[in-house]
């Protein structure tokens, strides 16, 4: 059994509901109650419906994995919440929730960076992060590539993407191929079976912001190619384009997380965010990472997606690391900053 | 009896503590974009100010709105969370009640909702709630004045559309519901040991978003 501090994380920035327990880096519970079947109608996350669902689900979440980790409120040491980036209404309920058992168990609260925590979240599957190392974070709600020095002090943006988000632009092409949302593992399972060569789809690239993505371009014209399609009557190869698309999307994402690791001398990539379970960004990055020299980390998806464990796992570098905690006036911040000094 | 009251319900954080004889100590902020900096804050004050610590606390008492959702929200979890934590009961009440306390007489209470919309509800001569809590525009409030004479008018609500509540208005009247109101309020019920209802929020107002209509063509027709 390991030993270090015992640390309640507490996820609300989107539409999953995550409470995680670790000591030191042992992850001992990761609950987490998502609203996605809720938003599923609407074809995408409500930040309304996402806020209420968290209310609901704070207690229960909070009391599975207390349960999980087989530890009584009275033991936890620490207690660390997402304070951003996120969905503003989001962020609140577990900022508050935070705060409240901070408060009531007299322990002291770290508010983390939700993209931090991203990265942060690998030490409790494989062990210590190399530092520096290059961080590739693609979800439904972000595409970052990071330069990460020290996660516990913040992480440094090296490029963003300028419009849709990776996993956005999944969902609206599985929208224009009847897909359902979200639209990532049907893509994947389509994908299986298509030519990711049939269709020259673009690979967006923005002028003087090598690290930066855009992928509303790429989404257009799948939309353009489907109804060139429908008009003439002919039917639409669904692998082939969901094949062709995800191949632009993984292409853009490894190869600047590649020239990322070059530039920055750095012999570590670490992928996380939901689209990290996509079968093919997994593949290419291996087959890019080996023919480079890059050692690649990706944690297993339950950890990739939005969890709890997540910000357990950086809230316990933090106090291992003697970081000052939050105050209770801590705000929840949308857009917060990525580094801090 | 240690009572712990807050509501998050309008632009004013309020909270109070008390105890057998009576209200400890409180505080207001007037803040409606930062309730979720000012609670737990001035929860920490106000307990500091009777010398108190949270394990001290044996009930806890929350403004359930109707009010604009984010701030709600803020008071409804931390209420939740502190309970969970303390091995509490926490006792949610209409936010509503808490500004009609106190009033003797029928009154329609009414508060600002936004979008030409109040929240109101209306009290007979005993207390008792009669109408609502709702939301609506302010005619149909008048017209329900209209219908049920003698009510006094009081809240943000029924100032902001004074053209429609012209006779009955009581001007002089706390803006905010005060958590000393709330503590008085839910004190009977938790020195009997009663169980609570649930922390629901009153939102009234289903979120808005509509399902996407049939997929829009990105090509010029
Ligand atoms: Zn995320």
């Amino acid at each position: 059994m390991s030993t270090g501090p015992l640390i309640l994380g507490i996820e609300t920035s989107c539409d999953e509901t995550g409470v995680g327990i670790v000591r030191g880096s042992e992850l001992l519970a990761d609950e987490v109650a998502s609203s996605v079947e809720q938003h599923a109608r609407f074809g995408g996350v409500v930040p309304e419906v996402a806020s209420r669902a968290h209310l609901e689900a704070m207690v229960p979440t909070v009391q599975r994995a207390l349960r999980t980790a087989g530890v009584t409120m009275r033991e936890i040491d620490a207690i660390a919440v997402t304070a951003g980036p996120g969905l503003m209404g989001a962020l609140l309920v577990g900022v508050a929730a935070a705060k409240a058992y901070a408060l009531a168990l007299d322990k002291p609260l770290y508010g983390v960076n939700h993209l931090a925590a991203h990265v942060a979240v690998d030490t409790v599957e494989h062990g210590a992060l190399p530092a520096p190392c290059i961080s590739l974070l693609v979800s439904g709600g972000h595409s970052s590539l990071l330069l990460v020095e020290d996660v516990t002090r913040g992480v440094q943006h090296l490029g963003a993407t300028v419009d849709d988000a990776a996993g956005e632009a999944f969902d609206k092409v599985a929208r224009v191929l009847g897909l359902g949302f979200p639209g990532g593992p049907p893509i994947d399972r389509a994908a299986a079976d298509g030519n990711k060569s049939a269709i020259a789809f673009p690979r967006g690239v923005v002028r003087d912001a090598p690290y930066n993505f855009t992928f509303s371009g790429l989404k257009t014209s799948v939309a353009r190619w489907v109804e060139a399609r429908e008009r003439a009557g002919e039917p639409v190869p669904v692998a082939d384009v969901a094949a062709s698309f995800q191949e632009a999307v993984v292409d853009v994402l490894t190869a600047r997380a590649i020239a990322a690791c070059k530039e920055y001398d750095v012999r570590d990539l670490l992928i996380g965010g939901g689209v990290a379970a996509n079968s093919r960004l997994r593949a290419l990055a291996q087959e890019r990472c080996d023919k480079a020299g890059v050692r690649l980390r990706v944690p297993r998806p339950k950890l990739c997606t939005d969890n709890g464990a997540m910000v357990a796992a950086l809230g316990s570098l933090m106090v291992s690391c003697g970081v000052e905690p939050s105050t209770l006036d801590l705000p929840a911040d949308s857009s917060l900053a990525l580094v801090r000094v | 009896m240690l009572l712990l009251a807050f509501d998050t319900s309008t632009p004013a954080v309020t909270v109070a503590l008390c105890g057998d004889h009576g209200v400890l100590a409180q505080s207001m902020d007037v803040d409606a974009r930062r309730h979720g900096e000012l609670l737990a804050p001035a929860i920490a004050r106000v307990l500091a100010a009777a010398d108190a610590v949270p394990g001290d606390l044996t009930a806890i008492a929350v403004g359930a709105g109707p009010g604009p959702y984010t701030g709600l929200r803020v008071g409804l979890v931390t209420a939740a969370t502190l309970a969970d934590a303390l091995g509490v009961p926490a006792y949610p009440v209409c936010s509503l009640d808490i500004l009609a306390a106190g009033h003797a007489g029928p009154v329609l209470v009414a508060t600002d909702a936004r979008r030409h919309e109040v929240y109101w509800a209306a009290y007979d001569a005993a207390g008792l709630r009669v109408a609502g809590p709702s939301v609506d525009r302010p005619p149909v409030v008048r017209e329900w004045l209209e219908a049920h004479a003698g009510y006094a008018v009081l809240g943000d609500g029924a100032l902001l559309y004074a053209d429609e509540f012209p006779d009955n208005m009581i001007p002089e009247h706390p803006r905010y519901p005060a958590a000393s109101a709330l503590a008085h309020l839910v004190l009977p019920d938790a020195v009997a040991g009663l169980d609570p209802e649930p922390l629901t929020p009153i939102y009234l107002r289903r979120p808005d978003a509509t399902p996407p209509g049939p997929r829009k063509q990105v090509t010029p027709a």
